[in-house]
């Protein structure tokens, strides 16, 4: 799933419009990013965690040429994930996830029907006609 | 940060949804994410990262405590693998 079909199934099951939709999800993790950057740390319940760690400088070698090479110091995210999710991604607990996968496969059967038609409109403009 | 920092963000930024809109959509956001993620698919979440489901296989291990040999059961794990976008973004400056 991407960023893109996310928005696609919020907009499906809220009823909000794409444009809304997008907004809503670009928002989270936009805000998450900016938490992420102050150093701060993020916890959603039931999903997980995020922190920030810091690394210090240390000397690495190319593992290719065993040439020596200075890694600079750097902060990484890091994610924790919750016990909750951790659970049903290991299949111990069910939470529902097959109906959503059976309207995103909907949604995609929908969308091929309708390119399909749109073929077929340029193709045959009778069909077109019939449409209208 | 915490989801409720999260929905207020989305009632600034977003306009026209009342706080207990903003709250249901960002559950919502996460519900969809998890059921996903429970049927074994990654998510891509471009300028973010990508969250993956992988097989993990069993092997031996070791209580650290008590020293005994135990053998630990296959499972599936998530993993989140940074974007480069979001590690840049954490080291400007």
């Amino acid at each position: 799933m991407t960023k893109s079909e996310l928005i696609e199934v919020l907009a499906q099951e809220t009823g909000l419009t794409k444009g809304r939709a997008e907004l809503v999800v670009n928002t989270v993790f936009d805000s998450m990013v900016e938490a992420l950057q102050r150093g701060e740390g993020i916890e959603i319940r039931g999903f997980g965690s995020f922190t920030v760690r810091q690394y210090k400088a240390y000397e690495g070698r190319n593992p290719r040429t065993g040439a020596t090479v200075h890694v600079a110091p750097k902060r990484l995210p890091f994610f924790k994930v919750g016990k909750d999710l951790r659970e049903r991604v290991n299949g111990k607990r069910s939470g529902g996830g097959a109906p959503i996968a059976r309207r995103r496969a909907e949604a995609k059967a929908q969308a091929a029907a309708a390119a399909a038609t749109k073929q077929a409109q340029r193709q045959d403009p009778s069909v077109a006609e019939d449409a209208i | 940060m915490t989801k409720a920092d999260i929905i207020d963000r989305v009632c600034d930024r977003v306009g026209g949804f009342s706080k207990k809109e903003a709250a249901d959509l960002v559950e919502k956001v996460f519900d969809v994410m998890k059921c996903t993620l429970e049927t074994g698919e990654k998510i891509k979440i471009s300028g973010f990262g990508n969250f993956v489901v992988r097989d993990k296989a069993p092997r031996p291990g070791r209580n650290p405590q008590t020293g005994t040999e135990i053998l630990i059961d296959a499972r599936r794990v998530l993993t989140f693998k940074p974007s480069p976008v979001l590690k840049t973004a954490l080291n400007e400056e």
